[in-house]
């Protein structure tokens, strides 16, 4: 395989992990989506890029949907439902981004570790895809966990979403029914998020999440 | 003669589709329940027609032929119950027309998508179904909009969501292992075609595929530490939908992930699943059963015993053994019709009582007797008393246990007394003394609770023998 | 005779960096004028500044000790020594094996230490200020650095300054993720040890927002002539490393003649004269950060020098 080509894809899925980190960094909301938006763009460019390795049209519509859903519909959508529920406007962290920041960069450690260990038999393109997109999913666990705002934790997802994508485009030839599924956990996800928020915001003037945990109920 | 197994997907979708724009409460709870009676009889044509081969994306073997006839069992009997539920709900004031309709709406495409789920043949279509299901049911259980439901079903989506996604990295990592053997494209991804050339695959790559397969089914299955959805989920719901949570949708989850086992019991290189079952296993059984104790919400400590009980079940699974893998296999169809039963008299009583607090609970067998003896019956055989199904299951793990590591037998045996336990320290609360709460009579249909009841009571003394000769064949196979 | 010749060029070089490190500043400081529509001081300015500190009184504070007066000499010959190290216009000069990344940042903590120290001596306030900042910039910034020089020691095989432009500049290096985190972390770094906008600001006058120039506030005459040619000649050193280890083309190799060196000299003026630029604008660009913020400009430069560490192994073990 050509080395530039091969160097491009790296360089393609490691800017999406440089991207989960600067998300994780952020702590405007904002500046988060803004972000994302980012995150999903630099998905598009890595899957259209694979796509035109591997030689697999279908694989640009998956960049086309990363690109129009991803990356312009989902921030413009929640930046208005934002600005409608004028929801505060700063994002608590369960801890301090240092030490975030630190966790990041143990989960992006044991997945490449483990991820390189595991598919020794496989193209180099595809094991440098897998670690990677693993380390992604990670960092939006991570983002998921360490955020106390529901459009934090919903972001956090969707960027684990993006590493999901990035998986499924490595596993060379993974049919469309892998395609279907993620799209169509896009939208639903969409539109349970939507009336999610809507229904949170309007029983609890708030999305902090931790007024949500007063309603928890029982205590273990 | 239409194919029962595209007959038991077509009619719930056909019926969902249909539900959503029909008006008026009544045709519609009566569509469903009809919906739901034709769904059991073409799963139960199953047993008689001859199967067919497994298809690209269908298939129906032995392990999955009786989920298929329990699960359209159950939602039969579910949607009999809901019946009258629902329509007290709604003159009450709990729900609306509009949301009725939602309701029975997305019950059938529940229903669709978990049938899905135990006939697909392709690793990829589980998923799908698996997420559509989680999807519905997140929606029904935030239906009620009231604080604790809102925070019950984000929490849920949330962690399903989290635990679907870590499946999906599994599954693609089991399409990386057998795309080398098998080629690409949609051949690396049906079942049948990988159990065949399951020895051949890369063992390690299979191992990480298990783990995140484990982590993300295990969360739909509600084992411990992942199981912290699970309560709030069964006790802000509506009752018909923790009736299928409890008795459905954890056993599909768990059915998931023993079709994984049975790929990695095929390849001699990967690590034996049997620990990590057994210590998420033993895990939620004691972590279960102490819980049980503090509970004040009846539905969360039907919830916790639900926990519980999918920890004897992986337990079972991963000592692994023709008689273990057996006794599972019998434990989640008992499980699934006990818990139903409990929770269609739980909904009931809830109801009548007018809170779901056990404080509030009280001298049920004197107030209503059907239902406070029906509830006796329920938590006595959930509770592993002989002769009633759970406790033939209960016994021959346990034994298979001893036989086998008898060290584990100890906290296994410790779990399963401190459940018992609790559970008949709170029935007594619940069902006899002093008499708590309203008295009003109950409009409850009391036909489907006793016919599980019936079924597990008979279980306990005599089970059929081609369900015998079926699981004895998939209990080899599980390895 | 070529021992010799060698020695010269090696004096040659070390002048150099003597004598163009106002140049430098004052270019910095020009371009930046006219980025903001003045007309700026002449180049020549910083030189003139220098010979008029030169030639005034050294004032001292009576509560100084001789700690105070020794450290502006330390503190200039540590920066000297350090900035002759780094190839400029030839690789492989006589000193050059001593040149080695970890030594040249040793160097220049050194330097900070007596800056440090000689800010603490006279016991003003600001002076602490100054001097308790700086060492928190220094604790993230130096751990930063040295996460910056693994990727690229791992890269090139070696620590020394004169195989890693070597390397970089042959066709194996290739584009590589990590060397252009290693770039961006180095970039950030460099803004912070040479205390430039957005981490301190070299022309402020108030003394609350000074890091720097906080722990120099006392100094006067010739001593506060070196610690500034010092503090020039660690931007030149600063620039000269980028332009080594990250574009490396046009380098000379020590011996290949006079018309090599040329070739060499010219590049090299052209490159520091982009980076100037570039400093310019960026720091016109942007505003100071507040000093909280700091460690966490800071925090994301080793976090940049880590990953790209991480890259560097992934990209081995494919």
């Amino acid at each position: 395989m050509n080395s530039l080509v091969f160097e491009i894809a790296h360089m393609l899925a490691a800017s999406l992990v440089l991207i989960s980190f600067v998300q994780l960094y952020q702590d405007r909301l904002y500046a988060l989506l803004n972000t994302f938006a980012l995150h999903s763009l630099a998905l598009a460019c890595s899957v259209a890029w694979q796509a035109y390795i591997q030689d697999a049209p279908h694989l640009y519509v998956t960049a086309a949907i990363a690109l129009v859903f991803k990356a312009i519909v989902i921030p413009v959508v929640l930046h208005r439902i934002i600005q409608r529920l004028k929801i505060h406007r700063e994002i608590e962290t369960v801890v301090g981004i240092g030490l975030t920041m630190l966790a990041g960069i143990a989960l992006v450690a044991l997945s490449m570790v483990v991820m390189l260990r595991v598919t020794g038999g496989a193209d180099p393109l595809a094991r440098q895809d897998l670690a990677f997109a693993l380390a992604v999913i990670l960092l939006g666990l991570l983002l998921m966990v360490s955020r106390r705002n529901a459009v934090g934790q919903v972001v956090g997802f969707m960027s684990l979403e993006n590493g999901l994508v990035l998986a499924a485009t490595g596993a060379k030839g993974m049919p469309l029914v892998v395609e279907i599924s993620v799209a169509f956990s896009i939208l639903i996800a969409f539109i349970v998020i939507g009336i999610f928020l809507f229904r949170i915001r309007e029983r609890f003037d708030t999305v902090d999440m931790q007024v949500l945990d007063r309603y928890r109920g029982e205590r273990l | 003669m239409p194919d029962p197994v595209a007959l038991v997907l077509l009619i719930p979708i056909g019926a969902a589709a249909l539900l959503a724009v029909l008006p008026g409460y009544r045709l519609t709870s009566r569509l469903s329940v009809l919906a739901s009676l034709l769904t059991l009889v073409a799963a139960s044509s199953l047993f008689v027609v001859e199967r067919s081969g497994p298809g690209r994306y269908l298939f129906v073997d032995d392990l999955n032929i009786v989920f298929i006839v329990l699960n359209t069992f159950v939602a039969f009997t579910t949607s009999i119950f809901s019946a009258t539920y629902i329509s007290h709900e709604l003159e009450s004031g709990k729900l609306t027309l509009n949301y009725l309709r939602f309701y029975h709406a997305m019950y059938q495409v529940l229903i669709f998508a978990m049938n899905l789920a135990l006939v697909a043949n392709n690793i990829g279509l589980i998923w799908v179904a698996i997420e559509l299901a989680t999807l519905t049911t997140v929606l029904m259980v935030g239906i009620y909009r009231t604080h604790e439901a809102l925070e019950a079903a984000w929490k849920y989506f949330i962690l399903g969501s989290v635990g679907i996604a870590l499946a999906l990295f599994g599954t693609i990592l089991v399409y990386m292992a057998a795309r080398p053997v098998i080629g690409e494209g949609s051949d690396a991804m049906i079942w049948t075609v990988l159990i065949e050339h399951v020895a051949a695959f890369d063992s390690s790559l299979l191992n990480v595929a298990f783990v995140f397969l484990l982590l993300g089914y295990g969360t739909k299955v509600g084992l411990a530490p992942l199981h912290a959805w699970l309560p709030d989920a069964h006790a802000e719901g509506p009752t018909p939908i923790s009736a299928v949570l409890s008795g459905l949708l954890l056993n599909v989850a768990l059915y998931a992930l023993l079709r994984f086992k049975m790929l990695l019991a095929g390849n001699e290189g990967a690590i034996a699943p049997g620990p990590m079952l057994v210590t998420m296993g033993l895990t939620s059984l004691i972590f279960a059963s102490f819980m049980l104790y503090r509970r004040a919400d009846v539905k969360r400590l039907f919830a916790y015993s639900s926990i519980e009980h999918m920890g004897i079940m992986a337990f079972a699974f991963g000592l692994g053994g023709p008689l273990a893998n057996f006794a599972g296999l019998l434990h989640m169809v008992m499980h699934s019709l006990t818990k139903s039963a409990i929770f269609f008299a739980v909904g009931h009583i809830a109801q009548v009582k007018g809170s779901q607090k056990i404080a509030d609970i009280g001298g049920l067998t004197v107030t209503h007797p059907w239902l406070g003896w029906g509830l006796v019956l329920g938590v006595v055989a959930i509770a592993g008393l002989p002769p009633l199904g759970i406790f033939m299951s209960e016994f021959l793990i346990v034994s298979s246990t001893i036989a086998r590591e008898p060290l584990l037998a100890i906290p296994l045996v410790l779990g399963l007394m401190v459940a018992f336990g609790a559970l008949l320290m709170r029935l007594n609360g619940l069902a006899f003394g002093e008499p708590r709460g309203s008295s009003a009579p109950a409009n409850a249909s009391y036909v489907p609770m006793f016919a599980h009841l019936v079924l597990v009571c008979v279980a306990g003394v005599y089970l059929p023998a081609p369900l015998v000769a079926w699981f004895r064949h998939v209990a080899s196979l599980l390895g | 005779m070529a021992l010799t010749v060698d020695f010269l060029v090696q004096g040659l070089q070390m002048a150099l960096v003597l004598v163009a490190a106002p140049l430098l500043t004052g270019f910095v400081r020009k371009v930046r004028a006219r980025l903001q529509r003045r007309r700026g001081p002449s180049l020549l300015q910083p030189y003139r500044d220098l010979y008029r500190l030169l030639r005034k009184e050294v004032v001292l504070a009576e509560s100084a000790s001789w700690l105070f007066r020794a450290s502006p000499y330390l503190i200039f010959a540590f920066t000297w020594v350090a900035a002759s190290l780094v190839p400029t216009f030839a690789t492989g000069l006589v000193f050059s094996w001593t040149a080695d990344l970890i030594a040249i940042v040793a160097l220049l903590g050194s330097a900070r230490f007596f800056l440090a120290l000689a800010g603490l001596d006279v016991g003003t306030s600001f002076g602490g200020i100054g001097s308790s900042r700086e060492a928190m910039i220094a604790s993230l910034a130096e751990p930063a650095m040295l996460l910056i020089v693994f990727p690229l020691a791992l890269v090139a095989g070696s620590t020394q300054l004169s195989t890693v432009a070597a390397f970089m500049a042959s066709p194996q290096a290739g584009l590589s993720v990590s060397v252009g985190l290693a770039l961006v972390a180095f970039i950030m770094v460099a803004i912070a040890e040479n205390a430039r906008i957005p981490v301190d600001n070299p022309a402020t006058h108030l003394e609350l927002t000074m890091v720097h120039e906080a722990m120099v506030l006392e100094y006067s005459g010739r001593h506060l002539a070196m610690i500034e040619l010092a503090a020039s000649m660690k931007l030149l050193l600063y620039a000269s490393l980028l332009a080594c280890l990250f574009a490396p083309w046009g380098l000379a190799t020590s011996g290949m003649g006079a018309a090599a060196y040329a070739v060499g000299a010219a590049s090299y003026v052209a490159k520091v004269t982009v980076i100037g630029i570039l400093l310019a604008v960026f720091e016109t660009a942007i505003a100071k950060m507040r000093v909280f913020r700091v460690p966490e400009f800071l925090g994301a430069a080793l976090m940049l020098g880590l990953l790209a560490t991480l890259f560097v192994f992934l990209s081995r073990s494919l």
